[in-house]
């Protein structure tokens, strides 16, 4: 008998179900590309068949971490930057909740890169959304990582010296098994990739462009768009690691000239997930590990019976 | 310093094998039916360095390394960089015997590789004169020949052992059964032989002068030899801990090794991971998801965890997290102990943030301290954290077996299950009402866990409502804070009321003066207050456990009963008397401190020497390295 009973829950999901019935609305600025995030997620939850009880979203700090304010899942708005260390714990400590982690281009390239390339790495199942929208926006238009070079901001009066860090290559070469980028302007996308990084068994990671139309006005607002499958002009295969590469630096020289490509870049279907991996080494029990404090029938280990090696 | 117990010190270089060696010979006395100490002093490096291990072995109880040693084993350092002596660091190859010889008791007895060490070498030490002097015994042995006739050279400790055992006229078969525990085989087969070889060959080429046996106790109880390290890794499985998440760093790095080799058979999961403030968020996120987590690190480390640990308060998270102390600031000296974190754990993390912090100060401490951590950490959704520091962390000590023998208790706590959870109070939307101060008691308002049913709530960093949503509304804000810090009166109320003590008392109770002390000293202030009352003082020695909240009552009582009270510590900026004066708000006058941060932990006879100059107020100095610090006004 489980003590996670939203967990597997077999019934009809109806997205309303997603949007808290009372309080708060949302604090982004109208036409923020938030709004497009938590409409697709929205989407892509109950399509997939999760109930909200069964979804653990865990947030960073910026707008985009009031996320799971707006969408009634289970939630965990962090600090800035450790969204993912937080999501990974949770995964492990209970394997069958579907987590979501997300945060913004400051906290998921810059001060949380760290995780993001280690989470990556050891390819924890679970989807990690950032909204790139290219700047700090909450702090109220600070350079960010994912700023172009020449970008001016109050703490970059001459224009920013540094090349934008490269989201889609950095997370390839991490080791995340998928790689997407959508944006808010193409929702139909954007639910769609949600859907495919939920159902992946493995670190999925969407660099979502999300535009800030209150300190980024310069910055286009990511239209018009390129979805790399549907258009003639780009061709190369998503299980290929050098075709992707490729793509993905194309992709990434690209925007800031103003073209906007977007899709999938980089699926490995085979590779275990860090949860098959520990299992496979027997680090990770069959049974969910917060399953067991509610299971009577559990003998808890005893250091009483380790005192051989001490005698 | 009493003349019916051993103290055997073994030195040599690191990666020399004094660590299992020394292990094995502690147990072999613990066996042979005495009580045993060890202390470690080792430097920061791979190979090479001068490190040993003391085993202090005695019928009587030991609570601490004790004054100086008696028995030195010297194998000199097999790894020595620079075994010329104008070299910067000096002749290191002779270290394991120049360096040890200022602690050496008169009529000590000395056994040196004479193998591995060079005659000349020996004689600019003026060993002779000195041994004359001193009334030492020395031995030079060739440890290093013995082995490698009779198997490999690395094998010239168990000659040593031997040899020892032959000096102190002792029984070889405790010393042969843990080899044969440890090893097979040929290596079983050459570990015996040479064992008996240079046992014999000491019997048989010497006549002995030295005073010095082995000393002979009974044991009416299995014992067990184990460091603090396994006690609080040991509590933390007894509370039922099974997550465990980290990044190396000495002294912390052994309660983390012990619980990751320890977990995989148990069902628990240990993470190591990028960074400390991974570490610490990995164990927050487990524990949010329903299991009972720690994290740990020393001072470099935990302050890469301040941010986690707030957040854990803010989202009122169960979490357990040790800090190992070592001597600082920042990279100060990495393996060498110091009480000077006490700050830096309390106080850190920013805004009205607020903790429970214990600090054991020996072995049994520790277990039962880790197990009160966790009990109070997931009954009142607060973190609660252990701190102690290198000395505790890597020092032996034998403790009765059935000590352990006790129930399990991985309860989860002011968790609710889905039952309790459809009861429980929810906002007009269905969503769980997870921080209601609304019926709190004691603070503390049950929590749901993500996968229940009937329990979605959102936790977050910033202030928030009852369902967890941010809110900056002035009344909530007021309720919020004053809920969560009610916590802390009420965990206060339950460690004086409900709960056995977990300060130390020791010496005689109506005594004039008083000691004070916290941590790991605990055990040579014990030695001190015992040693000062048989030379016919009057003192009363306190060991300070709970350092948040704090034992008020307790310690106001202590020191209203005494006239003065001396502060012992080991860090440089008397922390803990400073915490005594800010939590008491008097006393200042009757306090003095005896402070130490040498790198090395107090020796019972500085702190008597320290009463005798601090309280008899001779007309001196201490001769230890030590600074006395007067009282207010003084």
């Amino acid at each position: 008998m489980s003590a996670f009973n939203a967990i597997g829950d077999e019934r009809e999901i109806d997205r309303d179900e997603y949007t808290p019935g009372v309080e708060p609305q949302p604090t982004w600025c109208p036409g923020c590309g938030d709004f497009g995030v938590l409409k697709a997620l929205k989407q892509a939850l109950p399509e997939v068949g999760k109930t909200p009880e069964e979804v653990l979203t865990v947030t960073g700090i910026g707008c985009s971490g009031k996320l799971n304010s707006y969408l009634d899942t289970y939630g965990f708005h962090t600090i800035h930057g450790r969204s993912l260390p937080v999501a990974r714990a949770a995964k492990l400590a209970n394997p069958d909740l579907e987590v979501v982690a997300a945060g913004g281009d400051g906290d998921g390239y810059g001060i949380g890169g760290n995780h993001f390339i280690h989470s990556a790495r050891e390819n924890h199942d679970m989807t990690y959304i950032v909204f790139n929208n290219e700047i700090f926006g909450l702090t109220k238009g600070q350079t960010s990582p994912t700023s172009p070079k020449g970008h001016k901001s109050k703490t970059q009066p001459s224009g920013s010296a540094k090349t934008p860090l490269r989201p889609l290559s950095m997370s390839l070469n991490a080791g995340a098994s998928y790689v997407a980028r959508t944006a808010a302007v193409n929702p139909n996308q954007a639910k769609e990739i949600i859907k495919e990084a939920i159902e992946h068994d493995g670190f999925a990671h969407i660099d979502f462009l999300t535009q800030c139309p209150t300190w980024n006005k310069d910055a286009r607002q990511y239209v018009p768009y390129i979805d790399v499958q549907e258009s003639d002009d780009y061709d190369f295969d998503i299980h290929d690691r050098a075709e992707a590469a490729e793509m993905m630096r194309e992709t990434e020289d690209v925007l800031n000239e103003g073209t906007v490509l977007t899709g999938r870049y980089y699926v490995e279907e085979d590779r275990p997930s860090y949860t098959q991996e520990k299992k496979a080494v027997g680090e990770l029990p069959d049974q969910p590990l917060a399953e067991r404090y509610f299971d009577d029938d559990t003998e808890w280990e005893r250091s009483y019976d380790l005192l051989d090696r001490h005698k | 310093m009493s003349d019916d117990e051993l103290i055997w010190r073994i030195a040599g270089g690191s990666g020399d094998g004094i660590d299992s060696t020394s292990q094995n010979f502690a147990k072999a006395l613990m066996r042979s039916g005495l009580n045993v100490f060890t202390h470690r002093h080792y430097p920061s490096r791979i190979r090479g360095g001068h490190t040993y291990v003391e085993i202090r072995a005695a019928e009587h109880e030991v609570q601490s390394r004790g004054d100086g040693y008696n028995f030195l084993l010297a194998l000199g350092d097999s790894f020595a960089r620079n075994p010329q002596e104008e070299a910067y660091y000096g002749n290191e190859e002779i270290k394991p015997l120049s360096e040890n010889l200022d602690e050496l008791r008169e009529g000590g007895v000395i056994i040196y590789d004479e193998g591995l060490v060079s005659e000349d070498d020996v004689e600019a030490l003026n060993l002779d004169e000195r041994a004359e002097e001193n009334d030492w015994h020395v031995f030079p042995l060739d440890l290093r020949g013995l082995a490698k006739e009779h198997g490999r050279e690395v094998m010239r400790n168990t000659a040593g052992v031997g040899a020892t055992a032959a000096l102190l006229d002792m029984d070889l078969e405790h010393i042969e059964d843990l080899m044969s525990d440890a090893m097979g085989g040929d290596v079983l087969e050459a570990n015996l032989d040479i064992l008996h070889e240079a046992y014999e060959d000491v019997n048989e080429e010497y006549e002995f002068e030295h005073d010095l046996r082995v000393p002979t106790g009974e044991h009416d109880t299995e014992q067990a030899l184990l460091s603090g390290s396994n006690a609080i890794a040991y509590g933390a499985i007894d509370a039922g801990c099974r997550f465990i998440a980290g990044y190396p760093m000495t002294p912390w790095t052994d309660v983390f090794t012990i619980l990751s080799q320890n977990f995989p058979d148990m069902g628990g999961i240990s993470e190591q991971v990028e960074d400390e403030i991974a570490a610490a968020a990995l164990a927050v996120g487990a524990s949010h998801a329903g299991v009972k987590a720690m994290s740990g690190s020393s001072g470099g480390g935990f302050a890469l965890m301040s941010e986690p640990l707030g957040l854990a308060e803010m989202t009122e998270t169960p979490l357990v997290l040790v800090e190992s102390m070592r001597a600082g600031p920042s990279t100060g000296m990495p393996t060498k102990p110091e009480q000077a974190d006490l700050e830096h754990v309390l106080y850190t993390s920013q805004g009205d943030s607020q903790r429970v912090v214990f600090a054991p100060g020996n072995i049994e401490e520790a277990y039962e301290q880790t197990r009160l951590a966790f009990d109070i950490a997931w009954d009142y959704q607060i973190p609660v954290m252990l701190i102690y520091d290198q000395k505790l962390s890597g020092e032996n000590k034998n403790v009765d077996v059935e000590f352990f023998d006790r129930e399990p208790s991985p309860d989860l706590g002011s968790t609710l299950t889905e039952e309790e959870l459809k009861e429980a109070a929810h906002d007009n939307s269905g969503k769980f009402k997870r921080f209601n101060y609304e019926d709190a008691e004691d603070g503390v308002a049950p929590r749901s866990l993500p996968g229940q049913k009937n329990g979605r709530y959102l936790a977050t960093g910033n202030e928030h409502s009852p369902v967890g949503h941010i809110s900056e509304d002035p009344d909530n804000r007021v309720a919020q804070m004053d809920r969560r810090l009610e916590k802390l009166e009420a965990i206060r109320t339950e460690l004086n009321e409900e709960r056995d003590s977990t300060q130390t008392y020791f010496g005689e109770e109506d005594a004039e003066y008083g000691i004070i002390t916290w941590g790991s000293s605990q055990g040579a202030v014990e030695e001190a207050v015992d040693r000062l009352n048989a030379d016919g003082h009057s003192v009363r020695g306190l060991s300070v456990s709970d350092m948040m909240p704090f034992p008020e009552q307790e310690v106001t009582a202590f020191l209203e009963s005494v006239d003065e009270a001396m502060v012992v510590e080991m860090n440089a900026s008397a922390q803990f008397r400073g915490l005594l004066q800010k939590e008491l708000g008097r006393f200042g006058e009757k306090l003095t401190s005896l402070l130490k941060y040498n790198g090395n932990p107090f020796e019972p006879a500085e702190i008597v020497e320290g009463y005798e100059v601090n309280v008899a107020e001779e007309e001196r100095e201490p001769t230890a390295q030590v600074r006395i610090e007067p009282a207010a006004g003084d």
